[in-house]
């Protein structure tokens, strides 16, 4: 097969690009912790029968010294906790968010960050974050879920840790 | 003599699949108007906003799977019956896959359209993913099985033309058009294996209440599985003008026959592979496996970067014979007064920007940033809504003439009708990417909240909202200035026995330097299986083995 000269160093270059587009992608996975969803460690869950499960008392978890897990309900058309009052947590704390929907899919967006993910019935989607400083989030659901879909949204508030009140948190799991 | 004459009963098929096609394209497009009025807030008098996810579906619906379909079979059974020189072999056979993908488009429309009408029961507002638990009327699922059914029959009509062709030339290799065709057919019969048994094993069943419930992940999956080899499917037609076509309107020949049949086959073993990047943000699917769908996904540019090269070597080459100088005066030569040209050459421009904005799409975790807002439709209207759109439209303005013998009327119409929507396009889609940095969601029809405002990290959301809107509406002028063309010439162009030049000349490297081994389409059928296999066998299989509708979701009929 003929091949110009030119098309050679076309090919080359191409390929050159796709190399770098995968080197920049695994160095933000590896070096920046750049991550996106995965499979739960807790597997598949009944969307029927979530008062059996972790998200039967959605909210806050304080498992660590400044180590928190949110277990957050997505449904139509409002996120729990979040929608009506502001999901609270302190900056600079570790936070781990499980997030599931008992009814359709749900997408949540963390506006202006990259905190961003489907929900979907059946599956647990996990992801950790740190909210560097105090400030007010919008968190919206991304996918249409149903005929109001786009009045689904709800606040993160963050807080400087001293302000940080605990008593909101849940206790028991 | 022109195509009509020669290819009589052909022609009647591909003038009735293009009809069907253009009905989609004017009501898809008026749709399209709509919901970027909407959703902008700057005129919401049309529809409610429950309805709009109405408007939305039959957008997506009509425009991505039936506009481009119905046009797809129309050109490709130009391309064989011309290129093979022979008529269908039966003719009883090619009306009915037109018939079956008809009467499926008119059942889903009838699903659709069913939510505008007040106190009907039937809707299907599940927009065209059709995620469940979303619950669509029945009819939506069986008018989607029948149109891919018919498709199908379409792709067999064209494998029995090639393989009586093949009899009285035993040693040729496939002429390009063909080969295209039957790749992009090979492409097409893998993929669509995915939705064929998402809609009737999953949804048809479930739709009808035979079972309740449904596990959402899986027919997700499946969709996907078929949802990003699709875009191929649209893609690969519009590659088909480039390569075949373009080089002649330039003026010139193809830069490489051999180089046309590896990109195609490249698409072949590639496109179905990779649908899981449409999962990036999926829980429920392991890292690794997004990791490979990644890495095949970028090593997709590589046949979408060697079209660019061919592509614009050809330009070249054809405005040098024009008397084209210089590095980059040569474009100045080029026929920018022809209409179809200038159509497919914008269309080609654009889609060198959606490529751009797609490499941020393909990049796993820099997706995160953009999965699900206006980014997304601001990338796909650049690649099917123009790349693919704006093509076959241009291109109709030179194929037309060979189906009805007549020239082509309305020229200067014809000609800023390209313009028009390359502007209307790049006001539309900058402001939509930017709109989708900023935050703002894709699919709503009202991305305003209560609790808080986005913050636009390049201009302001005043300006994007505008520029949509505006946008949206100079691109409702250009369909209208597009199918008043064709309209006018198809009853009133003068009849003249050579209403286009149609003849396309052999590439520069012709079929003679093209290895045997790209013909075989044995062994790429083969490798495409193995590459599915490797990406789907163990995920699907994780899926499947907790039940085919476990862990169930009740449905949500909307």
């Amino acid at each position: 097969m003929h091949i110009h000269r030119f098309e050679k160093i076309w090919i080359g270059l191409s390929l050159f690009l796709i190399a770098v587009c995968t080197g920049i992608v695994i160095y933000g996975f590896v070096a920046l912790d750049l991550k996106v969803p995965g499979i739960a460690d807790s597997g598949t869950i009944d969307p029927m029968n979530l008062a059996e499960t972790e998200f039967a008392q959605p909210g806050v978890r304080k498992v660590g010294e400044n180590e928190y897990e949110v277990y957050m309900v997505a449904r139509q058309f409002l996120f729990l906790p979040g929608t009506g009052r502001p999901l609270t947590l302190p900056a600079g704390a570790e936070v781990t968010f499980h997030v599931t929907s008992p009814d359709v899919l749900h997408g949540i967006h963390v506006s202006g960050t990259n905190l961003n993910t489907m929900v979907i019935p059946g599956q647990v989607a996990t992801f950790k974050t740190v909210f560097p400083e105090a400030r007010t989030y919008g968190m919206i659901c991304h996918e249409y879920c149903g005929p109001a879909h786009h009045t689904m949204e709800g606040l993160i508030e963050i807080v400087p840790p001293s302000e940080f009140d605990e008593t909101t948190l849940l206790t028991s799991r | 003599m022109t195509f009509v004459d020669n290819y009589p009963k052909a022609t009647r098929v591909v003038k009735a699949s293009f009809i069907v096609a253009f009905i989609a394209l004017a009501i898809g497009g008026l749709f399209g108007t709509i919901q970027a009025l909407h959703r902008t807030n700057i005129f919401r008098g049309f529809v409610s906003s429950v309805e709009y996810y109405t408007v939305l579906t039959g957008h997506g619906v009509l425009l991505a799977l039936v506009f481009t379909t119905f046009f797809i079979v129309g050109l490709y059974q130009w391309g064989v019956s011309r290129s093979l020189d022979r008529e269908p072999e039966n003719m009883r056979f090619t009306w009915s896959w037109f018939w079956i993908m008809t009467i499926g488009t008119v059942l889903t429309t009838i699903a659709i359209v069913g939510g505008l009408v007040p106190g009907s029961s039937i809707s299907a507002a599940v927009l065209y993913t059709f995620y469940p638990p979303l619950q669509g009327h029945p009819l939506f699922y069986i008018g989607a099985a029948l149109l891919i059914i018919g498709s199908w029959m379409a792709g067999a009509d064209w494998f029995r033309s090639y393989l009586v062709w093949r009899k009285d030339h035993p040693d040729d290799k496939i002429p390009l058009l063909t080969y295209m065709t039957l790749f992009t057919m090979l492409l097409w019969y893998i993929c669509t294996i995915g939705v064929a048994l998402e809609v009737v094993v999953l949804l048809i069943p479930w739709s009808l209440g035979f079972v309740t419930n449904i596990d959402p992940l899986l027919p997700r999956t499946l969709f996907w599985f078929f949802g990003h080899a699709v875009v191929y499917f649209w893609l690969l037609p519009a590659y088909f003008v480039w390569y075949t076509i373009l080089p002649k309107l330039s003026g010139g020949r193809l830069f490489s026959d051999s180089l046309a049949r590896v990109a195609f086959l490249l698409f072949l073993l590639l496109s179905t592979p990779i649908g899981y990047h449409h999962q990036y943000a999926d829980p429920g699917i392991s890292i690794g496996f997004k990791f490979w769908a990644l890495v095949g996904t970028l090593i997709i540019l590589l046949p979408s970067l060697m079209t660019a090269f061919t592509v614009i070597s050809s330009m070249e080459h054809g405005a040098r014979q024009r008397g084209g100088k210089g590095y980059f005066a040569w474009m100045g030569a080029l026929p920018w007064n022809d209409p179809a040209f200038v159509g497919v050459a914008l269309a080609g421009i654009m889609f060198a920007a959606g490529g751009f904005s797609g490499m941020i799409n393909a990049s796993l975790n820099i997706n995160m940033l953009v999965h699900n807002t206006a980014w997304v439709p601001g990338h796909f209207h650049l690649t099917v809504g123009t790349a693919t759109a704006l093509t076959f439209m241009a291109i109709t303005y030179w194929i037309l003439p060979q189906l009805t013998g007549r020239t082509l009327k309305y020229k200067k119409l014809a000609l800023a009708q390209p313009y028009t929507w390359f502007l209307g396009m790049t006001l539309m889609s900058n402001a939509l990417h930017r709109a989708g940095l900023a935050g703002i969601p894709r699919r709503t029809a009202e991305p305003e909240y209560a609790g808080f405002a986005f913050e636009a990290p390049f201009g302001t959301i005043a300006e994007m909202k505008w520029q949509i809107a505006i946008g949206g509406v100079i691109l409702f002028v250009s369909l209208v200035m597009f199918l008043a063309v064709i309209v006018r010439s198809w009853v009133g162009g003068e009849r003249v026995p050579n209403p286009v030049d149609d003849y396309i000349p052999p590439p520069l490297s012709g079929s003679e330097h093209s290895p045997a081994i790209l013909d075989n389409m044995k062994l790429w059928v083969g490798l495409a299986i193995i590459l599915v296999l490797f990406a789907y066998t163990f995920p699907l299989a994780e899926m499947v083995m907790d039940g085919l509708f476990s862990p169930g979701a009740p449905p949500s009929p909307v």
